[in-house]
């Protein structure tokens, strides 16, 4: 380890020193240069935040004091613009939601007890900003960050999903981000070992210059093995292991996830981090053996803001007090600055706090995997964080200014002075198909679109299979593990936004993706438990998007009371726009369920000859917002379809209540596309035909057959029963009086679905149809 | 009979070997790369994984693990050797196998569930298929284009050597369609699809029954357990 001065600050500096100066910014002398002129503007702090830092230590801040200040107080990491909103979902729980709530919010990810001795942790997380500049590096470093998110809290990583918006499709700029985005997710969880088990992949003109990268992770653990990061204990160690800290990612948070994007202004890619994730892959194994001994008490991985972040959290969540010598932070780069230290996002590390007589023990694991480990210092009893350079002291601040009292703000919120005209502008007077060969087009048009079409050209590039748990994933409606190898319990998560609902009506838009994402989750077999959300919107200081994230939270919140399920934990992402048009807002709601017995987990298409086909739920006129409307017309506008959270909880029983009796072997949850979309998908997933007729569904609904085909009612699923089941099935619908329709039955010998008095279309017309887009805009899909 | 799953550092697929011995019948022994003991196994597996990221040539560094030694002079004597994926191209850097591994000829990582066709039902790891049976496993990797000169591709199908073939679609630019292949004595076997993601009904390849119901990557672990049992 250098002691040597830094000799020449090339990279942004936060001004310690400079040029004209050597002497370091320390704590003394920044108490007696008052009039020193600082950064802050260039660190992303407003000007009265910059007066509150000096308030609240009675003097100006070190320059490092004001590095952690800056990054810790960005939007990104204090959620200053979102936390009074947040704080509903709190406040909206029953003892029922609590029930099953081992740890809620505000920890690295929230805990659900799920069984038998067995706990889930699990958490989504954008990584939007970086994955536009760099896509390869953004995309991998996102599916990092998350996965030691659940790391630290004792958990092993059993799966990954990821929700994924790129522009339109055929825009020319659009190859770039996919393929970077895709090959990143693909090296960065491929390597580290992790089976990818579903997400979302979504095109539209509004995520052109912003894509949305949302990453989830999903662990498993004993009870016992929980552990929350905080630094208790005076005297214990502070222990920084993993990768070596660098200059990538300074700045990170505070600049990239906490400002819009400039056209034209100067590039960011030195703020992207850099992934490694073999030394990710050497960690997590280190880390559960460092659990399993009982050598640490808590670890806290370094993500957003680093080292700044990881110390004064640590230091806020346990007995306040921490003290550090920064010069022993293992550098890849000895001309690092003290704040370019505590800024660096390097990733692949992780701080613990270790009990100095576990010390030996904790040198030992770390060796045993090529982990290279530094002490840092130790927990004090004093309340304050203090951080030395050189022998002088930088840093000197009470933590929890740091990183838990940061600024608040309500910001101004304004109704959409657009919004009236949008929802008035309903799709209902377009044109609709009237021939059977009109609907037999928009039919193929619709799933021949990009939204609709195949994502195989992306889940091709993800490894499925590694660790021999998964029970379900793409293309089916949720992706599911199996926990326990003897028992058979099992988790199934589904992820679902809709933001062209939400542009619509934010309100209901959180609803209706929250019922999605609860609906895919039940027709796997699984019981809904629990909720991640990543909230994605444009900026806080635009008054209309602060309407749409707070009619967000409020849906969103009221929904989760209303089903019964606690939010556990997610991620609020703003600044994203294009210039000054913001994204549509795009809240992603991850649903977690249980199922005791993976065995009885329902696929989302049919592979038995002659079984009847039903469907469950109500069919109305409801195509505003629809895919229909936007593929077929071009069209946003009107109010989305009804949602009816009650009906869709008892609509999860029903099915919950057929897969234990065994009655229906496959279920598939109708979205955007409606009944066309989801007839589609059963008959493409194992190749298998279906006679339908539409006459029931659209006579007592007293809408046409294109309405029946395309409106995306809520709270229904297509299932199919074997025949020797169908009194039973019959009457476990009639006794839950959920509505159920007899639309047809699975046909092995045609190799087509046949709409009766519609159309017929051959299943490799169909799957060719549906496999073009992505295929035609990135490249051939291996082996088809 | 005991079989060492052997753990580098980047390894992924080492639990699902044990895994997939334990169904088979077998008792799986937890090796680790560092050690030079081998534990008294019967039998090694080196499983599938990114060993050291794989940052350099595939499997190169793994492929002078202390435990290589031992691995060596234990197949130059004999001892059955399943190389996996990563395996696989260890094995080659090893100088066990022939012929080497590089980028899939379509530049991208590919998950998909493939065909092959086993070319020789002789070797320790596939007496429990018969020749020109056509199985289906998982097939992952970024790598797994499969080369060799011309007269080592002419000697090793000359030899019978060419253990496994893809069907229908070669998915990574294999020479001569090449998926897998073993040393001349029929003990070391590397090949780059996962017969152990095809061993338990529920987590396999879909099948025209039932929806990932595949286990045609059993095979593999019950020849060599079957083997020792016939020698035994």
């Amino acid at each position: 380890m250098t002691t040597e001065a830094p000799a020449n600050t090339a990279a942004p500096s936060t001004g310690s020193g400079g040029a004209a100066t050597a002497v370091l910014d320390t704590v003394e002398v920044a108490a007696t240069t008052p009039e020193k002129e600082q950064p802050y503007a260039a660190l992303g702090l407003k000007p009265d935040e910059y007066e509150r830092i000096r308030n609240i230590l009675g003097r100006r801040p070190t320059s490092a004091e004001l590095a952690m200040y800056s990054v810790m107080w960005s939007e990104h990491c204090s959620y200053k613009s979102s936390k009074i909103y947040l704080r509903q979902f709190g406040k909206k729980v029953t003892p029922e939601m609590k029930k099953n709530l081992m740890v809620g919010m505000g920890e690295n990810a929230g805990v659900i007890d799920v069984g038998e001795g067995w706990a889930v942790t699990f958490k989504i997380e954008s990584h939007n900003h970086p994955s536009y500049i760099e896509p390869f590096q953004g995309a991998a470093t996102g599916v990092g960050g998350i996965v030691r998110d659940i790391i630290s809290m004792g958990a092993r990583p059993v799966a990954v999903m990821d929700a994924l918006r790129f522009g339109a499709i055929d825009h020319p700029d659009t190859a770039r981000v996919v393929h970077g985005v895709v090959s990143g997710i693909s090296f960065y969880g491929n390597c580290l070992g992790l089976p990818n088990i579903g997400g979302e992949t979504w095109f539209d003109s509004v995520y052109q210059a912003n894509p949305l990268v949302n990453a989830l992770a999903v662990g498993v653990m004993r009870h016992e093995d929980l552990h929350l990061a905080n630094a208790k204990g005076a005297g214990n160690k502070v222990v920084l292991f993993g990768a070596r800290t660098g200059g990538d990612g300074i700045g990170g948070a505070s600049i990239l996830a906490s400002d819009s994007f400039d056209e034209g202004g100067p590039t960011k890619r030195p703020a992207v981090q850099v992934g490694d994730p073999f030394a990710e892959k050497v960690l997590i194994e280190c880390c559960l053996e460092l659990f399993a001994g009982d050598l640490v008490e808590g670890i806290q991985d370094l993500g957003a803001a680093g080292i700044s972040c990881a110390t004064s959290e640590l230091a806020s969540n346990g007995d306040g007090g921490m003290a550090i010598v920064l010069d022993d932070v293992l550098l890849r780069d000895p001309t690092l600055t003290p704040e370019e230290i505590l800024m660096s996002e390097s990733q692949e590390r992780m701080m613990a706090i270790v009990r100095p007589e576990k010390l030996d023990g904790f040198l030992e694991v770390v060796k045993k995997w090529d982990v290279e480990t530094s002490v840092l210092g130790e927990v004090t009893d004093t309340g304050r964080l203090s951080i030395m350079w050189h022998g002088q002291e930088i840093v000197n601040v009470d933590p929890r200014t740091v990183a838990v009292d940061g600024p608040v703000y309500e910001r101004p919120v304004a109704y959409p002075t657009w919004i009236d005209a949008l929802q008035a502008d309903t799709a209902a007077k377009l044109d609709r198909p009237a021939t059977p060969d009109e609907i037999r087009a928009q039919f193929l048009q619709l799933i021949g679109s990009a939204n609709q079409a195949d994502a195989a050209w992306v889940t091709n590039q993800y490894d499925k299979y590694v660790l021999g748990n998964t029970a379900l994933s793409y293309p089916d409606d949720a992706g599911m593990v199996r926990v326990d190898e003897e028992s058979g319990l099992g988790v199934a998560i589904a992820t679902d936004a809709n933001g062209r609902y939400s542009q619509l009506d934010p309100r209901q838009g959180a609803k209706l993706a929250l019922a999605e994402a609860y609906r895919n989750v039940a027709v796997s077999g699984a019981v809904p438990a629990a909720v991640s959300d990543c909230l994605n919107f444009g900026s806080p200081e635009n008054p209309e998007v602060m309407w749409q994230f707070s009619e967000t939270v409020e849906g969103l919140s009221d929904g989760c009371l209303e089903l019964g399920i606690p939010v556990t934990g997610g991620n609020v992402s703003f600044y994203n726009q294009t210039g000054d048009v913001p994204i549509h807002p795009t809240p992603v709601i991850a649903v977690l369920g249980v199922i005791d017995d993976i065995a009885r987990r329902i696929p989302s298409g049919w592979q038995d000859d002659g079984h009847n086909i039903y469907l469950l739920g109500d069919t109305a006129l409801e195509l505003d917002g629809s895919a229909w409307a936007g593929v077929v017309h071009g069209h946003l506008g009107g109010r989305p379809p009804a949602v009816d959270l009650a009906g869709e909880k008892r609509l999860a029983e029903l099915l919950n209540a057929a897969a234990i009796e065994g009655l229906i072997d496959s279920a598939h949850d109708l979205s955007d596309g409606g009944l066309a979309i989801a007839l589609a998908e059963a008959v493409g997933r194992f190749g298998l035909g279906a006679r339908v007729v539409l006459d029931e569904v659209a006579g007592d609904a007293g809408i046409d057959l294109a309405t029946a085909l395309f409106s995306e009612s809520t709270g229904r699923v297509i299932v199919t029963v074997p025949r020797e089941d169908d009194v039973k099935f019959r009457g476990l619908c009639e006794g839950r009086d959920y509505p159920v329709r007899r639309i047809g039955v699975t046909d092995a010998t045609s190799g087509a679905l046949e709409v009766q008095g519609l159309f017929t279309v051959s299943i490799d017309e169909l799957r060719g149809i549906n496999r073009a887009p992505l295929a035609d805009a990135f490249g051939p899909i291996v082996g088809y | 009979m005991r079989i060492g799953v052997i753990t580098f550092p980047g390894s992924l697929d080492d639990r699902d070997a044990q895994r997939a011995v334990r169904i088979a019948g077998g008792e799986p022994v937890a090796l680790w790369h560092g050690s030079h003991d081998l534990e008294g196994v019967d039998a090694l597996i080196l499983p599938g994984g990114f060993s050291y990221g794989d940052y350099l040539r595939c499997g190169a560094i793994a492929s002078l693990s202390p435990i290589m030694t031992e691995v060596v002079a234990a197949a130059n004597a004999g001892m059955p050797v399943l190389g996996i994926c990563n395996g696989f191209q260890m094995l080659t850097e090893a100088g066990l196998l022939e012929g080497g591994l590089i980028r899939n000829d379509h530049g991208g990582f590919i998950c998909r569930d493939q065909v092959l066709r086993i070319e020789n039902a002789s070797t320790d790891w596939t007496g429990e298929f018969s020749a020109g049976e056509e199985i289906t496993i998982p097939l992952k990797n970024g790598e797994g284009g499969f080369i060799a000169s011309d007269e080592t591709l002419d000697r090793l199908e000359g030899e019978g050597r060419v253990v496994f073939r893809y069907v229908g679609v070669n998915p990574n630019g294999s020479l001569r369609d090449i998926a897998g292949i073993s040393n001349e004595r029929g003990n070391v076997v590397g090949l780059m699809p996962h017969p152990e993601h095809a061993v338990e009904p529920g987590f396999g390849p879909d099948t025209a029954a039932a929806m990932r119901s595949g286990v045609d990557g059993l095979g593999f672990f019950t020849s060599v357990i079957r083997r020792a049992l016939v020698e035994a």
